[in-house]
């Protein structure tokens, strides 16, 4: 087992969080993805100084933390919109039209999928599947699914977020 | 703690008697998809009712797993024998509880009488809706641990492994590989450790059942896991499940924590020299990680990215050491065979399919939900028997199964039993389980290219083939989507999903060209009236240059 001597990049309390899922470990390069998830969880997204400081608590190369970080969907490099516009693409709501959705959002919006509008209110992502195909198309308004949605029910929804 | 048969008995009844203290059981689905229509606030809703009535103490309440009839949530069931209800809103809840000693509120009842119920044959999901998944006393009430404890005390690892092999049980994932042949395998293997995984990473599009299993009946997946562990002489256990499934995470560590305290897991397991430990590794959103080299990568804490076999982990799996890997329904399937006995598994099914595999039934038709039927049923069974057909009185169409790595069945071959073997021959696949209905308004050339732009972006990119071919397919579909390919473009289509099949590293890439392939084998006349009539006939491409009329 390592021990960890490094500072947090930040007074922040957050970081005690993420120290106790690297100490739960035991330091261990095999910890990475779960750290991230920790400080993903914690902070929102993925800040260059998180990364390094995990780099380096857990003696991996930060090519690697960042190779983890770029290959899976669920990591996020940049902060999140203040809202956030989940349309679901899974097979069963592209087929009773969540692309319609998709596009009525990204063009009232003016930002395509995976993008925040720049005032920062807005964030318009997609997911390959919510599992909750009896409900297609489903959509998710920041944590709170919502089924058999019609793009005009949308355009509503996300408007008040403006 | 020593616990053996008896003492396990004498629990079931401690738990019956206490579930028969009530004259009703009202339970509501509190599964993913019943949640999302606020069925938590059912459940509160209810119990304010009771109390305010003073019948808390004569009916009881249950948050249960999926009842199947997704589509209909939140939907409740009143016990015993009572009637189920469906869309129930907040508003209802007085009627219904005023209701339960009379007549039932007719214009909530969801008919069970019907072949959606009655079609079906329920191993897998015989506690779903039933129990509650976060006590392990409901669990053993309904003879969950009979057969871990039967294991530990009555058979040895051969006998158990035996069992399977004789009850015929096949890798539920998708890919039908023998399960007894798997864990002989294993438990053959030299290794100082032994891990056991259980995958939860259902990354198709279009299938929940997995996630409906391990929200609603945890413990026996983690049942099914410590008789694997004891079969192949395994320590340790990863179940290893998607980020984007937070409540199956909740659930599966409830059961953890639970099952440990009763002794279920741990050191000396039910008193005897059997240890086992679990733990839970999230998915970060990789589709690529169901693959199982993949999947050992990602528990590793590295990229996902599969590496070629042989060695299978079965031999040199997580950290190089010997690695048992099966899907969550798998496992699903362990304790009931042990308990049950292999004879009475294998009567279910027909020739070398036995059992009962389980559906997420979506799209376009009438009963969308969670089904388990037995192997053997036909494709037309599934469709109008028990998804009672296609809605607004449109013409059926196609039959996708295997999500990305399968294709389009059509009409003409519904009456086909499912097996593992049929569906290939189709040119889909079993797969994960995942079925969704078509109906005329779909384009099965756009279908094709949503689904290669699936594969193209969850190729890992370790390899040529997979990399580059799918987003050369894509292209090539979109070009025919869009009206601006020739028959040249066809021609190279076909012979890139040729050399991508036969010349990827993984399944991912390997099975990529699969929607295409079946739909060309099908629906090549769609094909054709995109690249010469440059019309789409379902209406659903936009055409470039479309041809005036």
């Amino acid at each position: 087992m390592r021990s960890a001597t490094l500072a947090p990049p930040s007074e922040d309390k957050r970081w005690r969080l993420v120290d106790a899922t690297m100490r739960r470990h035991g330091h261990s390069p095999n910890a990475l993805i779960e750290t991230l998830h920790t400080v993903q969880e914690s902070f929102g997204y993925l800040e260059d100084d998180a990364l390094r400081y995990v780099a380096k608590s857990l003696h991996v190369p930060m090519s690697r933390v960042y190779g983890v970080a770029t290959f899976y969907y669920f990591f996020s490099l940049k902060p999140a919109g203040e809202h956030r516009c989940v349309v679901c693409l899974g097979t069963a709501c592209y087929i009773k039209g969540g692309k319609a959705i998709l596009d009525t959002i990204s063009e009232m919006a003016g930002i395509k999928p995976g993008q925040t509008t720049p005032d920062g209110r807005l964030s318009l992502l997609t997911v390959r599947c919510v599992g909750s195909c009896g409900l297609a198309p489903a959509v998710v308004f920041d944590d709170e699914v919502k089924g058999r949605v019609t793009p005009p029910e949308a355009i509503d929804r996300v408007k008040d977020w403006f | 703690m020593a616990i053996n048969m008896d003492e396990l008995k004498e629990r079931v009844v401690a738990s019956q008697e206490a579930d028969a203290q009530f004259t009703h059981s009202i339970r509501v689905c509190m599964a993913s998809g019943c949640l999302s229509s606020q069925s938590d606030l059912l459940k509160k809703e209810l119990e304010a009712e009771l109390k305010k009535r003073g019948l808390e103490k004569t009916c009881q309440i249950k948050g249960v797993g999926c009842f199947g009839p997704c589509a209909n949530g939140p939907v409740i069931a009143v016990e015993p024998n009572g009637p189920m209800y469906q869309e129930v809103k907040v508003t209802d809840i007085p009627a219904i509880v005023e209701a339960l000693d009379t007549k039932p509120v007719e214009k909530l009842v969801l008919p069970t009488d019907t072949p959606f119920f009655n079609r079906q044959v329920k191993i897998v999901l015989e506690n779903s809706g039933k129990i509650d998944p976060e006590s392990i006393e409901d669990y053993i009430a309904a003879g969950g641990f009979e057969g871990l404890v039967r294991a530990l005390h009555e058979m040895t690892p051969q006998e158990v492994i035996d069992s399977l092999t004789k009850a015929n049980l096949r890798g539920r994932g998708g890919g039908g590989y023998p399960t007894g042949l798997k864990w002989s395998t294993v438990a053959k293997a030299e290794g100082a450790h032994k891990y056991v995984i259980c995958n939860g990473d259902e990354g198709d599009p279009g299938a929940f059942m997995d996630r409906s299993v391990m929200e609603a009946d945890p413990f026996r997946v983690l049942e099914g896991m410590l008789i694997a562990g004891y079969a192949v002489g395994a320590d340790y256990g990863y179940l290893y499940v998607r980020a984007e499934y937070p409540l199956a995470v909740k659930m599966l560590k409830a059961a953890i924590r639970q099952a440990t305290k009763q002794g279920f897991l741990g050191k000396n397991i039910c008193g005897t020299p059997f240890s086992f430990e679990v733990d839970i590794r999230l998915g970060a959103g990789a589709f690529v990680c169901g693959e199982e080299t993949a999947l050992i990568a990602s528990i590793e804490g590295k990229r996902g990215q599969p590496r070629p076999r042989p060695p299978y982990p079965a031999e040199s799996g997580l950290w190089g050491y010997p690695t048992l890997i099966n899907n969550v329904e798998t496992y699903a399937n362990i304790a009931p065979i042990i308990r049950r006995g292999m004879e009475w598994f294998h009567d279910i099914g027909f020739h070398k399919n036995r059992g009962t595999k389980v559906f997420a039934l979506s799209g376009k038709i009438n009963n969308i939900g969670l089904i388990e039927v037995p192997m053997g049923i036909t494709l037309r069974e599934i469709i109008y028997d028990i998804g009672g057909g296609i809605p607004n009185g449109k013409a059926f169409k196609a039959l996708q199964t295997g999500g990305p790595s399968g294709g389009c069945i059509p009409a003409e071959h519904l009456d086909t039993p499912i097996s593992y073997e049929s569906l290939s021959q189709l040119g889909s696949m079993m797969g994960s389980g995942g079925m969704i209905i078509m109906d005329e308004t779909s384009c099965m050339v756009d279908v094709a290219k949503y689904f290669m732009e699936f594969c193209m972006d969850e190729s890992c990119g370790k390899c040529v083939p997979c990399r580059v071919g799918t987003a050369h397919m894509y292209d090539l579909l979109s070009k025919i989507c869009d009206g601006s390919a020739t028959l040249d473009d066809l021609a190279l289509l076909e012979q890139l999903c040729d050399v991508v099949k036969n010349t990827s590293l993984c399944g991912l890439g390997q099975s990529s060209p699969n929607p295409v392939l079946s739909t060309l084998r099908y629906f090549r006349d769609e094909y054709m009236a995109h690249i010469v009539e440059k019309r789409c006939p379902a209406g659903v491409c936009k055409m470039k240059h479309a041809v005036e009329a």
